[in-house]
């Protein structure tokens, strides 16, 4: 049976229901707030421009925020943009996502040195007390995307566990969606309603560039309180709200999810799968760039001794050819067979291991894919042979 | 002190015992040299580490006296290698035990017809164990093992007392060779013989997929229902905890939802290729 996350996440949020009402800040007021973060001892981590993309990175101060930087988006193709304001979250998703700081791309999970009988595992093994990391800027896709991983990774005891329970997210309402966002299909955003600390709504308009901040928990109102904040009137509410309202209209891709799951389940042996394999270059560049994909694999080294061995975690990709190794080679040797393997476990049987869809509509895969494959067309290229074959 | 086995961190073992089975299976009696894992339950397996070398999926054969684990390796690749060279006194990692089981329950009065194909025999130990240790409890205990060749069996030191203690043994080879004078022929066709109430039968069954799937078939043709015909799925298992994506087949993270899966479950997902 198929549990909730929203419903599980509501729960979890019960005992904090009395938290203060909306508050407002001006541009000045991110400095403020990352101040106020650090001073509770966070690392912040949020947007930065750097080697021509908005990468996800420690900031230093607010300062290295993103501002008056927008991003032009196409299948295959990522451009940063001047805007005409200076707005330091008018940008949509760039090509990592929350889960290198929360799901490390390598880790170390074990050491062991050889001793007279055997081998002894070393207890430092975790390389330290997890960071406290603050989450500055993440999209209401990103916070679905972040649950999601949740679901996966977060079982008890484990170091994901420990670094998510110390996580402080400062979300960012969507208002300003991407030519390959289609987080309302998704029913993921554009607008984040909880799962956040604070979450701010960015103004950047006649009345000056301010933010609506939202409380979403007694850690966030803690937060808040650090910061020089007015209350928000109605009106500014009024027009952070309608900002979002407006932005679910200007998704640049649509998904249409109905069935879904029946679809992926109903197409194993759609033809579709080989007009998709021609394309697809097998590299894994939608795996890294997804901010749901939580594929490892396990390397086990030695130094040159033989002596000190070593166990590592590293992201691990279904489009790798030895993913699937099994008995002298892969299982899905063809490129149709992975790319299948990825697009029906992320919106079908995700739905079967964890509960949800493996897909937040971010749209990630569409830009970082070399060869601009659009997993929304590729839905609807799927749905179209279905139904023509269901015709009599 | 070495901390408590967490679903990551190996639990050190000691090689108390090792019979080679063939020319490239050894069976490894282990006993915890530290804090041990969890009891296993039929059907289960662990990740076997061979230090500095690497781990594998292995599945489990025996649990004696509350602590030994008895695991049957082919040695196949580097780290299986390693394993089947451990000599007593070695140290091994063990992590688990991982997966479903058996669950032989559902064969309580009813026939146990158990179906083995080479190595597939090794997780199928226990279930033959528990049957036998509670024989009253099933109407016929039935063994079908099969191999490549003679010099493929395992377990060949067992299969008679097996027999002797109330199990239907009966044992075939796909070549026969000087000095064999058992039955020649595939597994498969085996079964028709040894299905007497195919609706109060309880089937399990592990070898090759292509085995378990031949077989279940003709199980199936033979009347039993496919809910009451358990196999025991393999594909590549790298963490054992759910965690890490490679035991996926269609719906089912085999390291979680599997090993042991009814072949009402498995039969949509084993059909479609390259799943």
């Amino acid at each position: 049976m198929e549990k909730d996350i929203d419903a599980e996440r509501t729960v979890a949020m019960a005992p904090e229901m009395t938290l203060p009402a909306p508050r407002l800040i001006g541009a000045e007021g991110l400095e403020d707030l990352y101040q106020a973060l650090v001073a509770e001892g966070y690392r912040v981590i949020g947007p930065a421009v750097q080697d021509g993309a908005i990468v996800l990175r420690e900031l230093n101060s607010a300062a290295e925020l993103p501002f008056g930087w927008g991003v032009r988006l196409e299948p295959g193709g990522y451009q940063l943009r001047r805007r005409d304001d200076r707005a330091a979250f008018g940008h949509s998703a760039g090509p990592q996502s929350w889960k290198r700081f929360l799901h490390p791309p390598r880790e170390r999970l074990w050491s062991a040195a050889r001793t007279p009988g055997g081998f002894e595992l070393s207890d430092q093994a975790y390389d330290g007390e997890p960071p406290s990391y603050a989450f500055l800027g993440v999209r209401p896709c990103d916070l679905r995307a972040i649950a999601i991983q949740d679901r996966v990774l977060a079982q008890p005891g484990s170091r994901y566990a420990a670094r998510r329970a110390r996580l402080l997210i400062v979300a960012v309402n969507c208002t300003e969606p991407g030519e390959t966002c289609f987080c309302t299909s998704m029913g993921t955003g554009p607008g984040a309603d909880r799962g956040y600390d604070l979450a701010l709504t960015e103004m950047a308009d006649q009345g000056g560039h301010r933010f609506l901040v939202d409380v979403g928990s007694r850690r966030g109102a803690g937060v808040l309180e650090r910061v020089p904040s007015e209350p928000a009137s109605e009106a500014a509410r009024q027009r952070a709200r309608s900002a979002v309202e407006a932005a679910a209209d200007r998704m640049g891709r649509q998904m249409q999810t109905a069935d879904l799951r029946e679809l992926m389940a109903d197409s194993h042996q759609a033809a579709r799968w080989d007009d998709v394999a021609a394309r697809c270059l097998t590299c894994g560049n939608c795996t890294m760039a997804c901010p749901t994909c939580f594929c490892t694999t396990i390397e086990d080294t030695t130094d040159l001794t033989g002596d000190h061995a070593e166990r590592w975690e590293r992201w691990d990709s279904c489009f790798d050819l030895d993913f699937s190794y099994l008995h002298g080679g892969g299982v899905r040797k063809s490129a149709k067979s992975r790319y299948r393997q990825w697009l029906t476990h992320k919106l079908g049987t995700w739905h079967d291991q964890f509960g949800s869809s493996g897909c937040v509509g971010c749209g990630r895969c569409i830009v970082w894919c070399p060869a601009g494959i659009d997993l929304t067309e590729e839905v609807k290229a799927l749905r179209t042979e279905r139904d023509h074959q269901e015709e009599p | 002190m070495t901390p408590a086995p967490a679903p990551m961190w190996p639990a050190r073992y000691a090689v108390t015992g090792r019979h080679a089975e063939t020319e490239d299976t050894v069976t490894l009696m282990l006993r915890p040299a530290g804090n041990p894992i969890e009891p296993p339950r039929p059907g289960q397996f662990t990740m076997l580490y061979a230090f500095g070398v690497g781990e594998v999926p292995v599945s489990i054969s025996g649990f004696h006296r509350g602590e030994v684990l008895v695991q049957t390796i082919r040695a196949v690749g580097a780290v299986t290698r390693a394993l089947c060279a451990a000599a007593p006194g070695d140290m091994i990692g063990v992590r688990g035990p991982f997966g479903t089981d058996w669950g032989l329950n559902i064969a309580d009065g009813r026939d146990v017809l158990i179906v083995a194909g080479g190595i597939g025999l090794a997780p199928l130990r226990p279930v033959v164990l528990a049957a036998l240790d509670q024989r009253a409890r099933y109407d016929r205990v039935v063994l079908l093992v099969g191999a490549r060749s003679p010099g493929d069996l395992i377990f060949t030191r067992e299969l008679a007392t097996w027999s002797r203690r109330g199990a239907d043994l009966r044992v075939t080879v796909d070549h026969g060779q000087p000095g064999w004078d058992g039955h020649v022929g595939l597994v498969t066709g085996l079964i028709e013989n040894a299905v007497d109430d195919p609706a109060d039968t309880a089937a399990f069954v592990c070898g090759p997929e292509i085995m378990m799937r031949l077989s279940a078939d003709m199980l199936v043709r033979c009347g039993v229902p496919a809910t009451d015909i358990r196999v025991s799925l393999e594909r590549n298992m790298r963490c054992g905890a759910a965690l890490c994506g490679h035991c996926q087949l269609g719906p089912l993270l085999l390291c979680r939802d599997g090993p042991v899966v009814s072949y009402a479950e498995a039969a949509p997902l084993v059909t479609i290729k390259e799943l």
